[in-house]
Formats: C-alpha cells, structure tokens, sequence
C-alpha cells in the first residue's frame, strides 16, 4: 500500500476506471496535457491518448452538455469542473438535463455522469473559486451528491460515483488535496454512496460533518474530551445526498445531543436538513436543541477574511459545549 | 444597422413557390416514390396539425405547439437522414420524431404529460423535445462525439428556433462541434419570431447562417418552405459529417401560421394580416403539389387519400392514448429519480403508495 495524498488518490481512482472500462471518458478545462490546474488528472491523457482524456473549450455549459450528449449513448464521463464557484454556469446542464433524464424518458435513458470539481476554503483562491454550493443540490433530486474528507475515501467513493448509473456531483475539498497523506490500496475498490462513516466513537454527545470540516470537528473532538472529559462521537456524512439517515439517528439516539458542522452559510443546506431528519425521527431522543456551527450567511469572503468566516475548532468546540451544557 | 448579406449565404432554392423549378442543377436524386412520399407527409402533418390544435381546444391533448407553415423544414430535414441518425429535437419538432419512428400515439402521451411519451422505443434514435432553448446544442456534440469515437457513420442532428441563437448554449455547442469536428447538424427553424420578438430585435446579423463562421463550421441558408432544397442541403450536411468532413448549421426561412403555442398565445399582437399572407404565398404543400402534378405524381385522389390516412391515425392514435395503461402515478416518478431508491424516496413512496392504493 502506497501513501496518498488525496489528489494522487483521485487520479488513481481515475486511471483504474479508465482501464477498467472503454465507456468512461475525462474532459474539461486544462485536464489534457496540463494534467488539470490541481494535477488531477496528470498523466491521464499520456497513458489513454486524446480520444479518452481531452481538452475542453472554455465553457462549462458545453462542457456539462457534452457529458450528457455522452451519457445519452452509453458512454460515462467525467466531466471536470475546474472550480466549484462556476457551476451556475452549467446548472441547467446538470439541475434541468443530467437529473431528469430518467424520468423523462421513462428509464429509457440515464445519465451516469460524474461531475468532479474543488471547492472549499482556506486555500485563499480568488473570488467565486471555493463556495462551498453542495447546499443547491440537495434540492436537486436526481443528482447524488459525494465529498470525500481523506485519500481513502475518495478513491472508494469516486470510482462508486463513476460506476453510478445516476449523476454524481464528486467535490474535492481544495485545502484536503495534499494537506496529508493516508494508506490507500493500490488496486480498485469501492466505498458505497449514501454511507456514511462514524470516524470517531463517543456516547455523549455526535458531531456531524464532511469534507474538511470532518477534520476541524475531530479536533474540536479530543479538546473537549480533554478539558471536560465528554465522549464526542464523530460522523463523516461521506454523500450529503441522499443523506445516510439510519447512521445519523441510530447516533443521536445514542449520544442525545447532536452538533451539526458546515463550511457553508447557516441558512437552509446540508445540516439543516440534517437538524430536520434528527427532529423526524429522533427529538424524542434529544436532550438539548442541535446546534450549527457554519459560516454566517453572507457571500463567501474575499481571502483576506476567509479563516474568520469559516468554522475552526474553537467555534466547534464552543457548539459542543453548548449543546453539553444545556 | 444591420450590415450588408454576405454572398456566400445566398438562399438555397430548387422550388419556386409556383412550383417551377428555379434551379436545376440542385434537383436531389430521388425516385418517384420518394417524393410522392414527401408530399404524403407533408399533407399527414398537416391534417394531424390542424387535428391537434381542434384535440387541444376540446381539453383533449394538453401542450402543443403548432407546426403548419414549416412542414417543409421539418420534414425535408428528416427524409435526408438515416434512420440510426440520432434527433435532438425542440418542442415544436414533433413531426420529425413521428417521421423518424416514434409512434404518435405516444407523441400525444408527451403533450399530455404522461410518462410514456418519453420512453422512446430501442429502435427509434432520438431525445425527448427540449424545453430549455438551445440546450440540446451542446448534447447534440455529446452525440456526435460518440459516434464519431465508435467510428459509427452517424449523424447527430438537433432543431432549434431562431430565438434559441440568441442564448449561450447555441454558440457553444456550434463552437465545440467545430472544435472536436464532430458529425452533427444544427438545424435552425427560422420562422421570424421567437413567441412575439421579431428577428431583428433577436441579432444584427443580416443572416442567422454566417454566425456558422465564427464556431469555424460551415453554415448554410436555405428556403424552408421549399421542401427538395431542405432536402438537399441537409442531405449534403449529413454526407459531409459522416465523411469526417465536421458539422453544418443550417438555417432554414420558414414561418409558423399559428400561435407559438395553444396556451393563449395571438400572433395578430405581433405579426400583421399581410405578412401572414405573404407567407402563405409561399406554402410549401402548394409548392410542392404543384411541382408534382406538373410531373404526374400527384392528384386529388392522392390528396384525399391522405386526408383521410391522417384523420384515421389521429383518431386512432388518440383513442390508444386514451386508453393508454397504466395511468401514472406519483410512486412512479419516485421509482424514475435514481436507479435504485435511497431511503428516503423508499419512505415516501411508501406514502403515496398507500394514497394510491397499490
């Protein structure tokens, strides 16, 4: 076993399903010699030629439309979006094509596609680059939504997305992809969509995260079981769509308090469907008002004030003990 | 101020609209057969319209948008291709689909909003109708790309508006398409109006064909009320892509006689009674018809004939639309989100199964 980090991870992912399976194809902006502006896709376009990793031109709509013109005849892309902020750009692509095709066409078509794109902060990119946007689509059914917090989970979870008979939109947290290093088996291996992983166990109280914050939360974790001895149990949400509800009930269950964790603005998003889903089926169970700790709902900040936006540990923390000391 | 035509864009014509032919040395290779069966369609087209436009004001059909005027466009464009070419058509290109296999009473499904409508059969090579302008422009280099890498002689073709050269997505698909030299077909149904805004309030350009120039696409211009023109440029189009020879957009001169669509639309708000006339000078059932009784080909009888062929299958089509099962369901659309049902839609279809009773 190799140590990756997770943007070798990713072109790992990649490479495997390109050889795996003829169909797959990997395009976007600056993917072909250039190996991608992050490298995830170095070396792709020498080893399976122009025909199967290529170039785009610089327009993300054609690029999304392309992918589905693909997936209509039986091919499965992977379509590069070189940042996450652009999406709009191609929403129709994904949100009014990729998502209805199934029903449409009455399963007459699908549209396994994979959206890949980074995102997230702390990297200081300049504007529109790293908005955390994942919130948009979990009211965009017919899309599943994937984002890897390590090196292992994201070879497991892009080549589960690739063999997807679905669109899957795959974000790349910018500040994970070569932040460290992790074990990850050199041959292909999946990790199932729509599971979620309980990183680390605890009984009193069950932090929910993804992406980078999955990070931030377990430090929060072992400082509260420091300066107060509490048990935090900690949830990689791994796919914030469809949500992984058995494992975030059968936990709040357990531990009664729940403190839910985004990089993303409060309003509406990931964990405030989280908070909806625990209220369902669980606030019999729950000894105190779940709590958020997101960024405030603004527009994502220039860089200059980019760390004081985003939750860290501390903030964590302070949710964790407010929800302790209800 | 809109600048000068370019000569290189010159209308195609074979057909003048007296039926005299105009331009011989473009007259297509087609047999007797062939072109009677031209004229059969055109007229079937006609009658379903007009049987489409009295259905939907009985409450008996749902969306439609109204085809007569460009029977020429679409149906000339369609007898040029293979039956394996693949069609992304828009909402009002349901001809092309009927003609290219899909069966009509499924056609009526889709007007009706029924599930069935969509589900193409395995046989039949095209995209349900996009709503979203000049979306299908860039699938349709999807498309395009997959045959081209399979090696397959095959075409992709999308129709689209005049409005629809406006948006992004019209130039970008032309622009990939030129990039990748794919084998695909922009075909532009220009008939004047985009629901009510007028072509010149669309562009500055003085054709919409030379906008070809700037994807680095060859762009033609034809007469779409003529149907051997757009014949035979949209069969020139398909042999130049199967060839490697890239892709063609084609704007086609036409006009609709209806409202843009039967959901309360008045062209008299935007067009005048004498434009409208104009047009009518330059029908393309006339034409052709003309065209062929001067050659023998066509009669009264021949006309009747189909009349009544078109009436019988619409009737038919409706009936067995009618009585089309099963009816849809909520729990069905919920089955169409994934491949497989997360936990969550598996919930809420168990739901609305018991609302409805399964």
């Amino acid at each position: 076993m190799a140590q990756l980090t997770m943007i070798q991870a990713i072109t790992d992912a990649l490479r495997l399903e390109l050889e795996r399976d003829p169909s797959v194809l990997v395009f976007g902006e600056d993917v072909g010699v250039n190996g991608g502006v992050f490298r995830a896709t170095e070396g792709l376009q020498k080893q399976f030629g122009e025909e199967r990793v290529f170039d785009t031109p610089l327009a993300e709509s054609a690029i999304a439309g392309l992918a589905v013109g693909l997936a209509v005849q039986g091919f499965r892309p992977v379509a590069e979006i070189q940042f996450f902020g652009f999406v709009f750009e191609c929403f129709d692509a994904i949100a009014s094509q990729a998502a209805r095709m199934r029903y449409r066409s009455g399963g007459r078509y699908q549209a396994p596609i994979v959206f890949r794109s980074p995102f997230g902060g702390g990297v200081k990119t300049p504007e529109l680059h790293a908005d955390s946007l994942e919130g948009l689509f979990l009211q965009t059914p017919g899309v599943k939504v994937v984002i890897p917090s390590n090196p292992y989970d994201a070879k497991g979870l892009l080549i589960s997305a690739i063999r997807d008979n679905d669109p899957v939109i795959f974000l790349e947290h910018m500040k994970l992809y070569r932040s460290f290093r992790q074990e990850v088996p050199e041959e292909a291996y999946t990790i199932p969509l729509g599971k979620a992983n309980v990183v680390r166990e605890g009984t009193d109280v069950t932090v929910i995260a993804y992406g980078a914050m999955v990070h931030t939360a377990l430090k929060a974790a072992d400082e509260i079981e420091k300066t107060r001895g509490a048990k935090v149990e900690v949830i990689d949400l791994r796919t914030i769509n469809p949500l992984d509800e058995e494992t975030i009930i059968r936990s709040v269950e357990k531990t009664g308090r729940a403190v839910v964790v985004q990089e993303a603005q409060k309003q509406s998003g990931v964990a405030a469907e989280v908070i909806a889903r625990i209220n369902e089926k669980a606030l019999l169970s729950l000894e105190a008002p779940v709590v958020r700790v997101t960024a405030p709902d603004t527009v994502y900040p220039f860089a200059a004030i980019e760390d004081a936006w985003l939750p860290d540990p501390a903030r964590v923390a302070e949710g964790i003990n407010k929800v302790l000391d209800f | 101020m809109a600048t000068k035509e370019r000569p290189e864009f010159e209308t195609v014509q074979i057909l003048a609209p007296d039926g005299t032919v105009v331009n011989p040395d473009l007259m297509p290779d087609l047999s007797d057969d062939q072109l009677r069966e031209l004229m059969r369609r055109m007229v079937f087209t006609r009658i379903w319209d007009q049987r489409a436009i009295s259905l939907n004001r009985q409450g008996r059909l749902g969306f439609y948008a109204p085809v007569a005027g460009q029977e020429a466009s679409m149906i000339g464009s369609e007898f040029a291709l293979n039956k394996d070419d693949f069609i992304l058509p828009s909402y009002r290109d349901i001809p092309q689909m009927v003609w290219h296999g899909l069966p009509l009473y499924q056609a009526f499904l889709y007007s009706r909003g029924h599930i069935h409508g969509g589900q193409i059969p395995e046989d039949v090579h095209v995209l349900m109708p996009q709503i979203i302008i000049a979306a299908q422009c860039t699938q349709t280099v999807g498309v395009a790309m997959a045959f081209k890498l399979r090696g397959e002689k095959r075409v992709a073709i999308c129709y689209f508006g005049d409005g629809a050269t406006s948006q992004g997505d019209f130039y970008e698909g032309m622009n990939f398409a030129g990039v990748y030299r794919v084998p695909a077909i922009f075909f532009c149904q220009n008939n004047r109006y985009a629901i009510s805004v007028p072509l010149h309030k669309q562009t500055a350009t003085p054709t919409l064909a030379q906008k070809a120039v700037a994807a680095g696409i060859r762009g033609v211009r034809v007469d779409g009320m003529d149907v051997l023109a757009v014949y035979r440029v949209t069969k020139e189009a398909a042999e130049r892509a199967r060839n490697g020879e890239g892709a063609t957009f084609i704007e086609a001169l036409t006009y609709r006689y209806g409202p843009h669509t039967m959901a309360g639309d008045d062209p008299t708000r935007y067009r005048t009674n004498e434009e409208f006339s104009e047009w009518e000078q330059k029908d393309p059932l006339i034409r052709f018809r003309r065209f062929l009784e001067e050659k023998g080909l066509w009669s009264e009888e021949d006309e009747n004939r189909v009349i009544e062929e078109a009436k019988q299958a619409v009737a038919d089509a409706i009936k067995k639309a009618d009585e089309w099962m099963p009816k849809q369901k909520v729990t069905d659309l919920i089955d169409a989100m994934y491949e497989t049902l997360p936990p969550h839609l598996n919930e809420q279809k168990a739901e609305f199964a018991e609302r409805e009773g399964r």
